[in-house]
């Protein structure tokens, strides 16, 4: 195989994915460097979840590269579980928790463990595995709730949720789509210091369109439009754009 | 989360069934051997057979549960691997009459003589051995599930189209045990059986001992299922169940967990058709019908998907009415009722017997919990 030599931890050249001719992403390319935090933004249908689908192994880019590790590994050969146990966890855009399992459930199954079949048939619980659950639910707090389905959360509970299992499944790399939608302003801010609180050990690709949100992050933004990067820089930098401010901010 | 395996697995409605099926499995042979034929309380030979053919009906619709109730793979092809089991068990009871048949040759059964063939087929050979036999009953069902299933969940075919080729399956399989040089007696099957590991097939105390024997296939496959639905495999099946795509993004290997799982349920189905053939006598390519899967899982609905010990249940009330109504003046309305049956429960009942039943009792018990005496159970979503 081809030697890319890249420091990034995430790679992505020249990647495009056309639905039905419609170009959802058009020569998409930039780089996430280890350890990083990036906030996306872009107006709707700019290409953002289309991105992560591309990075996570849920859609095939029609042509361009996707690296991870230091050009390791080639993504767009990799299905969604390879992706996922290379250590590269998403969060949806609508939060999609398993709604017949318990909240406690819902973390123990994205606990970072071995997934195998025959682990899974044989697993025990064991003492580092609930220490484990309970410093989760007290970043989430959620722990009062933790018998309850999940399909009976209100939406900002289940978003918690499902930074927990996200944070469950200790991934190098984090792709978190819009995880303060339906959050009040305290939740919001709450959970910002969480996210960057996370960057500390972990590279971070948060999209959101909340400004303030992002702002409060201070991190490098990098702003999409018609599926290819219009503007990156500094959140200043990026919001005084003359182009972002017309197709995006000043709506 | 902490409870012993044992624990969990053997919860009250697991023990509850356990027993039920130890008193039922005692409780026939005793009323049909001790009891007196003229007393009120015996149990008829006849009866003691058709029980038994229910109990292979409840293992095969454990089966069906396993995978549709936990893992959300909706099999209307599963009356096939009930009848490989029921087959390979028929070839061994055909190897078992030697001399005893119409043409009196000690290798080759009846229906081969007739076809004027000369010697048994390979894949006959090793049949005559009860071992054998009974390892095949096994095998074949779940190699054929195996392979069948490692293309179609690689390939990530799912709802309605997996449940579209396995009709198909069933049904190929059907046409060709129908032809005669197939090799399993064409259209007239494996039947006129004399005798199962030297005892006569026919005799009060055989058909006795596979009615016990069948009980305790199920309660073997009750806790097996009860294992596997109660470990981290199962949370993990029913994770795939309600959301397929996510546990992929949370790293499982969703394809291995469901062949794993359809492999062993058509394991499961196909000694539930071994049990079967004895006890009716005959195993012929009609137990292929498409209509016989869906019988299966209609079975299931009704006693209440996810819940195993709904799956049994159902298997025995709706057999119980068929039989019931088949022999009487109803008899050519039977499939409407049955349908009418499928959909009665769908509409009303859609979590089944059972399935209702743990609703109500959990929505109860939260609601005693949370102080509110008497709440309603949860509205259905
Ligand atoms: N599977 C699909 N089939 C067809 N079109 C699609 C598909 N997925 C996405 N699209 C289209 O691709 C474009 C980009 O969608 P995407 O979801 O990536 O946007 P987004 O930036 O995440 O928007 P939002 O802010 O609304 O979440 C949209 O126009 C969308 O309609
Ligand atoms: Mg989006």
């Amino acid at each position: 195989m081809e030697q890319h030599t890249t420091t990034a931890l995430l790679y992505l050249n020249g990647i495009t994915v056309s639905f039905d001719g419609f170009k959802a992403l058009n020569e998409l390319s930039f780089l996430i460097e280890p350890g990083e935090m990036r906030a996306i933004i872009g107006p709707n249908g700019a290409g953002k979840t289309t991105m992560i689908d591309v990075v996570t192994g849920k859609t095939r880019p029609d042509a361009g590269d996707v690296y991870f590790e230091e050009g390791t590994y080639d993504l767009s050969k990799l299905d969604e579980t390879d992706i996922a146990a290379l250590g590269i966890g998403r969060k949806f855009q609508k939060p999609t928790v398993f709604d017949m399992h318990t909240v406690e459930d819902n973390l123990l199954l994205a606990l970072k463990n071995d997934r195998r079949v025959r682990a899974t048939l044989l697993w025990q619980s064991s003492t580092p595995q609930e220490r484990r659950i309970e410093e989760i639910f007290d970043t989430i707090r959620l722990k009062s709730l933790r018998s309850r389905v999940a399909g009976s959360l209100s939406h900002g509970q289940k978003q918690w949720l499902e930074i927990g299992m996200l944070l469950a499944q200790e991934p190098k790399l984090l792709l978190v789509d819009e995880p303060v939608a339906g959050m009040t302003d305290a939740e919001t801010r709450q959970t910002a210091e969480l996210l960057k609180e996370i960057n500390r050990t972990k590279t971070v690709i948060v999209v959101e369109h909340d400004m303030t949100f992002v702002r409060d992050l201070g991190v490098r933004v990098t702003c999409l439009h018609e599926g290819s990067v219009l503007a990156e820089g500094t959140i200043d930098q990026v919001s005084q754009n003359e182009r972002v401010v017309e197709v995006y901010l000043g709506r | 989360m902490t409870a012993h395996p044992l624990i969990r697995m053997l919860d009250r409605g697991a023990v509850l069934f356990l027993a039920l099926l130890g008193a039922f499995a005692i409780a026939i042979p005793v009323l049909n051997l001790l009891v007196p034929e003229g007393s009120a309380l015996h149990v008829s030979t006849y009866l003691v057979a058709l029980f038994g053919k229910y109990v292979c009906y409840g293992i095969l619709a454990l089966s069906i549960d396993l995978i549709w109730g936990y893992a959300g793979i909706l099999s209307l092809g599963h009356g096939a691997f009930f009848a490989l089991g029921g087959y390979a068990m028929g070839m061994y009871l055909m190897r078992q009459i030697g001399t005893r048949g119409v043409y009196a040759n000690p290798i080759l059964p009846d229906f081969m003589v007739f076809l004027n063939w000369k010697e048994l087929p390979v894949y006959w050979y090793g049949f005559q051995y009860f071992p054998y036999a009974a390892l095949m009953v096994m095998l074949v069902p779940g190699a054929l599930a195996f392979v069948f299933g490692w293309f179609a969940f690689r390939s990530r075919v799912t709802g309605v189209y997996l449940s579209i080729i396995t009709q198909a399956m069933t049904f190929a399989l059907m046409l060709g045990f129908f032809r005669n040089n197939f090799g399993f007696g064409g259209n007239n099957g494996l039947t006129d059986f004399k005798d199962i590991l030297g005892f006569n097939v026919q005799a009060e105390g055989t058909r006795n001992a596979l009615l016990v024997v069948s009980c305790l296939a199920l309660a073997i496959g009750f806790l097996i299922c009860r294992a596997i639905v109660t470990s981290k495999f199962g949370k993990v099946l029913v994770a795939i169940r309600d959301a397929e795509a996510r546990t992929r993004f949370l790293g499982y290997r969703v394809e291995a967990y469901k062949l794993f799982v359809f492999t062993l349920s058509a394991c499961m189905a196909g000694v539930a058709g071994a049990l079967y053939v004895p006890q009716v006598g005959i195993i012929n390519p009609s137990e292929f019908a498409p209509g016989n899967s869906i019988e299966a899982v209609i079975w299931v609905a009704v006693g209440g998907r996810g819940t195993l010990t709904g799956a049994v249940l159902g298997a025995f009330v709706v057999n119980y009415a068929k039989t019931f109504f088949t022999s009487g003046v109803l008899a050519p309305y039977w499939l409407f009722m049955l349908g009418g049956l499928f959909i009665a429960v769908t509409l009303l009942l859609p979590r089944g017997v059972i399935g209702t039943y743990n609703h109500w009792r959990d929505g109860r018990g939260e609601a005693r919990a949370a102080g509110v005496p008497n709440a309603p159970p949860h509205a259905a979503k």
